[in-house]
């Protein structure tokens, strides 16, 4: 695959950017997350977190049971901060 | 900034499929009070877009289409007292298990002594080269356009993948007046059953295994697909390569379960590629490393729409135990009923691998609370 191809569609990082990350010693999933911002978006990784698994997988020769599931913070929906405000009469 | 208000419950339960709808009844029907709540419009989760008739023995209303299961399902719910909440978006889960839901655009508190995660599963995406093009999507997202919100989104696919999915979305396509160009797996044979498969070869839809999707081509969105062999390493056969003409690439390889809410609970995880990637660790009676927070369906391991049934079940059951609305031998008996049906259904072929995931689970859970105990 090449490096150009998008990885976290929500931040825009590249397979590249990911790869370059581990490079730089990140092993987790969320190490690749606070080096990259890839899984930080609307989604919380719901559709990367797999990809950068094997990724992982990949680069460290690992084998997949190794892997740490990463963090994920509320909101899980993208919502609007008028609704989180809003009060129901 | 307003106060938010607060729903006060025995039970809440979010996803309303067919695991989440089966446990709501179960604990409605001991007594217990039970709140569900589900982001889509209409509950059923899954089910409502299973056009087609269920395999499996009679007990698993095999014969039955899925939107039917649904239906029964949904009005045995109503009729013995469940809250449904539709259009109710569960955004995160608190300490004590509280639930932050937007409901109707505004905000909810809800506070319960038992909370049931049941939200299903997410489809597994595939990277290559121009895979976040328009036109890329999930065989599930392209199936509930199709057969929920009566819209075709493609008009020539190219399905990746061959298992059950995929076969079955393939089909539906050809239903609903599209084209299928091609069905891609890269595996050496097909995944799914011989019966979904022969649908398609007789409607003389080409299944090329041993396949890949390299790239998609097009300007804005997708035109070409460029496909290619690969080796018994999956890995590209250079020189194999072979353009189709496509609209729509469906990608249909494999789910994993939703477990954003439960890793957001504290909810210990375990990595498990045979159920579908990370698991809450969670016990037999599908409590999870919270005593608070259980799960059912595909978000406790990915299997399909009878056993998440089953499962929600045995939660629904557990839960009703836990909380005083049946005796030790009455979830005891109930329990083991639903254990039989489990095991019908995770057997054969296919079957057995699902059994022994779910064992593994148990297995691994077993082991966190031995290790929890004594430290």
């Amino acid at each position: 695959m090449e490096d150009h191809v998008i990885i976290c569609r929500c931040e825009e990082i590249t397979y590249g950017e990911i790869k370059q990350a581990i490079r730089d010693g990140a092993t987790t999933l969320d190490g690749i997350k606070r080096v990259t911002r890839a899984g930080k978006g609307l989604c919380q990784g719901r559709t990367c977190r797999t990809l950068i698994t094997q990724i992982l997988n990949q680069e460290l020769g690992r084998a997949p049971e190794g892997n740490e599931c990463s963090s994920m913070r509320p909101p899980v929906r993208p919502i609007s901060i008028e609704n989180m405000m809003s009060e129901k009469e | 900034m307003g106060i938010t208000r607060e729903i006060e419950t025995e039970v809440a339960i979010v996803g309303a499929g067919p695991a989440g709808l089966s446990a709501a009844y179960e604990i409605a029907k001991a007594g217990g009070e039970v709140a569900i709540f589900d982001e889509n419009e209409r509950p059923g989760g899954q089910l409502f877009k299973q056009i087609h008739k269920f395999f499996g023995s009679s007990r698993h209303g095999a014969g039955v289409r899925g939107i039917h299961i649904g239906s029964k399902l949904l009005a045995d719910c109503e009729e013995a007292g469940v809250e449904i909440h539709l259009n109710a978006v569960v955004y995160g889960i608190f300490p004590d298990a509280e639930l932050g839901v937007i409901i109707d655009g505004h905000s909810v508190r809800v506070k319960a002594k038992k909370v049931l995660i049941a939200t299903g599963a997410t489809e597994k995406a595939l990277a290559f080269d121009g895979w976040d093009k328009p036109g890329v999507m999930g065989a599930g997202a392209f199936q509930t356009m199709m057969n929920v919100n009566y819209v075709l989104p493609g008009q020539k696919v190219v399905m990746i993948g061959s298992g059950n999915v995929g076969l079955v979305v393939a089909y539906q396509i050809l239903q609903a007046g599209g084209k299928v160009e091609a069905v891609i797996e890269a595996a050496p044979a097909v995944n799914g059953y011989s019966v979904h498969a022969n649908k398609l070869k007789r409607q003389g839809v080409k299944i090329l295994t041993s396949h890949t999707v390299k790239r998609v081509l097009g300007e804005s969105s997708v035109e070409k697909v460029e496909i290619a062999k690969v080796d018994e390493h999956f890995q590209i056969i250079e020189g194999t390569e072979e353009l189709l003409d496509a609209d729509t690439v469906c990608v249909a390889v494999g789910l994993t379960p939703s477990i954003e809410l439960l890793k957001m609970a504290g909810v210990e995880m375990t990595f498990l590629p045979k159920m579908g990637g990370f698991i809450p660790l969670h016990n037999e009676y599908m409590q999870t490393s919270d005593p608070d927070v259980y799960v059912a369906g595909d978000s406790s391991g990915i299997e399909e729409a009878s056993s998440a049934m089953e499962e929600g079940k045995l939660a629904g059951v557990c839960i009703a135990g836990a909380t005083g609305h049946l005796t030790e031998e009455e979830q005891q008996s109930r329990m083991q009923e639903i254990r039989e049906s489990l095991l019908a259904l995770r057997s054969g072929k296919g079957g057995e691998g699902r059994r022994a995931g779910n064992q593994e689970i148990v297995r691994r859970y077993e082991e966190w609370k031995r290790k929890n105990q004594d430290q």
